[in-house]
């Protein structure tokens, strides 16, 4: 039979390659790795991407703001209260003749402490809680979930109100609380990860190497729960930061003359009347980062987990 | 070499599932996954295991390298009883025994890079550190035909037929002398099925290795065992060597099997009748009394339904739990 030139190329162009070369070819096929999918996927999602941003300008702001401010946040100027933003006060100043912007600095600033004790409490405590309940199983299992639902029964505020009255208000006992209540989410989920993960065969595998728990926990089960632990991180840090802000309106969280958002947002009843800007400006700052926030922790678990994407 | 030593005697083995009585359920179910299982493996040779999906041959595989505790039953090992051994007592055996295992995919660890998983027998059983380590992960990569560069990748950029090489050369890493194969090949294209069955057989050759070889169709199976032991729903049903299973298999279920495996020659497939297994298998929560094959046996009698079958030596070397090829066919 004769042969036929392919799309126009005659045959005899074609010469079979040595076949070493065919291996390699074949071997260096390069998928896209998991992160590098989820980066892509992220990066087509525009509102999780402006969250990001956004979170990342409030960091940045966070930080560096209040030391290019010519204001601190107890500095007060007893001429000029109650001032609307102008050039001088972009914010305005408070009742008290306070700058409002630096205030709304030093808020983003406790604001974010928050967010971080409560990411560090998900990775450290509700990782391991987790893992460890998953991995045991069983009886183990059962008892440490069992002391989980007992933690998620105690409303939150009444935590609170206990540390205030042990230790008294301030930072120190939002934080204590916060520690209290922020791993449960995480310990849940990693468990439920964990318990179908430890079926898997690359576990087996790793038992029937001699692997001994500890390294299948941190090695083999936690490396394969990331894409829910980082989902559930940044749908907690939110949620944190706004219960902050809310222990604080209500009285029970950071005092005065620190500047929490919920502090400035409570501050500013009083006079509301006369001065709205005052609750604006700090409403805004938590309108924006808990939107900020959401959109980034949507994108990422659209990004993350393929499964649950529409 | 002795072909003779038992390296590996399963007796009596059972392995049930209980499932926990729910909200609704108020029974507790039990799923006898393995019931009454005996066997031997010799060193340095191969035994294959068939049988449908379900019948329990992973389950079994899993029993005997101590991942699944035994509900009754003994596994010695190399003269040692290892049934009731402490994961601490079974640390040094864990170098002798190793598992291939069925899903290329689930198997290896999608976090860690492929000299990491390679490496990690290394590092448990401290083996080697440092650029020894690395040394010997070339070279394992090298034995199962994958290039060193690959140590740095990661498992979903390979095949399926690559990632099996790759959980060969985590087994052989610790340079086991008895090695499980759960459907090794079951993922794979029929290309490359080939080629890793040479690449156990090579291993095999050159190391001295004992494996047993699970797989759910006989025709796999034939050619790289010795011997071959054929599972329905839990047991054991026959065993014999590979000649003599396909020269003369007597229980009407591995006839079954055998029937259904395509045969290239037309004229002899015309003459070959297929018998065709009717009905599904029964449910290993309930299964059938008695013989657990008669209801789906074409010569099933009233005697069948009475008591279990047991294994017994027909011929020299070939067992058979039916009652029919006990009594020759006659009655
Ligand atoms: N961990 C488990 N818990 C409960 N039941 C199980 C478990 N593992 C297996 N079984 C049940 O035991 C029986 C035997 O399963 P097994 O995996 O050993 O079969 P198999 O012969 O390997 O099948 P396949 O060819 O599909 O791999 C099945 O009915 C299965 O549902
Ligand atoms: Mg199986």
């Amino acid at each position: 039979m004769e042969k036929l030139p392919v799309f126009g190329i005659s045959p005899d162009k074609f010469k079979p390659l040595p076949a070493g070369i065919k291996e390699t070819i074949k071997s260096t096929r390069q998928g896209e790795t998991y992160w590098q999918d989820a980066r892509r996927r992220l990066k087509q999602n525009k509102l999780a991407m402006l969250g990001l941003y956004t979170i990342i300008f409030i960091i940045l702001l966070a930080i560096f703001g209040p030391v290019f401010s010519p204001y601190s946040y107890s500095d007060q100027f007893l001429d000029k209260q109650g001032l609307g933003p102008c050039k001088e006060f972009w914010f305005g100043t408070d009742t008290l003749g306070r700058d409002l912007f630096v205030r709304v600095l030093y808020g983003a600033r406790i604001s974010l402490a928050v967010g971080f004790v409560a990411s560090l409490i998900n990775l450290t405590v509700g990782v391991i809680y987790g893992g460890i309940a998953g991995l045991a199983g069983g009886k183990v299992d059962n008892i440490m979930m069992r002391i989980v639902d007992i933690f998620y029964s105690i409303p939150l505020i009444l935590y609170v109100i206990l540390l205030m009255v042990l230790i008294g208000p301030g930072l120190k006992s939002i934080f204590i609380a916060l520690g209290l209540v922020y791993w449960m989410d995480m310990a849940r989920i990693v468990r439920a990860q964990v318990l179908s993960l430890k079926e898997q065969e690359f576990v087996m595998a790793a038992r029937v190497l001699g692997a001994d728990s500890k390294r299948i926990l941190f090695r083999h089960l936690i490396p394969n729960c990331i894409g829910p632990i980082i989902i559930t991180i940044s749908m907690n840090i939110p949620m944190a930061i706004f219960t902050e802000a809310f222990l604080s309106f209500l009285g029970l969280g950071v005092a005065v003359p620190m500047a929490s958002w919920g502090v400035l947002a409570s501050d500013a009843l009083p006079a509301i009347r006369s001065y709205p800007h005052i609750l604006f400006f700090p409403a805004m700052a938590i309108s924006i980062t808990m939107l900020a926030f959401n959109f980034l922790g949507d994108g990422l678990r659209d990004a993350l987990d393929p499964r649950l994407r529409k | 070499m002795n072909r003779e030593e038992i390296l590996v005697e399963v007796s009596h083995l059972k392995k049930y599932f209980a499932s926990r009585p729910g909200f609704f359920r108020k029974r507790q179910t039990v799923v006898k996954a393995v019931d009454d299982v005996s066997f031997q493996i010799h060193r340095g040779e191969t035994l294959g295991l068939v049988g449908e999906s379900g019948c329990g041959k992973t389950t079994v595989g899993r029993t005997i390298i101590r991942l699944y505790p035994a509900t009754a039953g003994k596994i010695v090992y190399a003269g040692l009883d290892i049934t009731n051994f402490t994961e601490k007592q079974m640390f040094p055996l864990r170098k002798k025994i190793q598992m291939i295992f069925q899903d290329p995919y689930a198997s290896l660890n999608a976090r860690m890079t492929v000299g990491d998983i390679i490496g990690e027998p290394l590092d448990i059983h401290g083996i080697a550190a440092g650029r020894q380590r690395k040394e010997m992960i070339m070279e394992l990569l090298n034995k199962v035909g994958l290039s060193p560069e690959h140590a740095s990748r990661y498992p979903h950029e390979f095949s399926g037929g690559q990632r099996q090489r790759i959980g060969i050369a985590r087994a052989m890493a610790v340079e086991p002398e008895f090695i499980i194969c759960d459907e090794p090949l079951s993922a794979l294209d029929v290309s490359i099925q080939a080629q890793v069955v040479n690449l156990l057989e090579d291993l095999q050759s050159k190391l001295g290795l004992t494996y047993l070889f699970i797989a759910h169709d006989l025709s796999m199976v034939k050619h790289i065992s010795n011997r071959i032991g054929v599972m329905y729903l839990g047991k054991l049903v026959e065993l014999a060597s590979s000649n003599d299973l396909y020269q003369n298999p007597l229980h009407p279920y591995t006839r079954a099997l055998l029937s259904a495996i395509p045969v290239p020659d037309p004229d002899t497939a015309d003459q070959k009748q297929r018998i065709i297994l009717e009905g599904d298998v029964p449910s290993p929560i309930n299964p059938p009394e008695g013989c657990r094959f008669r209801t789906r046996c074409r010569h099933a009698r009233t005697g069948c339904g009475e008591s279990t079958p047991e294994m017994k030596e027909v011929e020299p070397g070939h067992f058979v739990a039916c009652y029919l090829a006990h009594d020759g066919y006659s009655g």
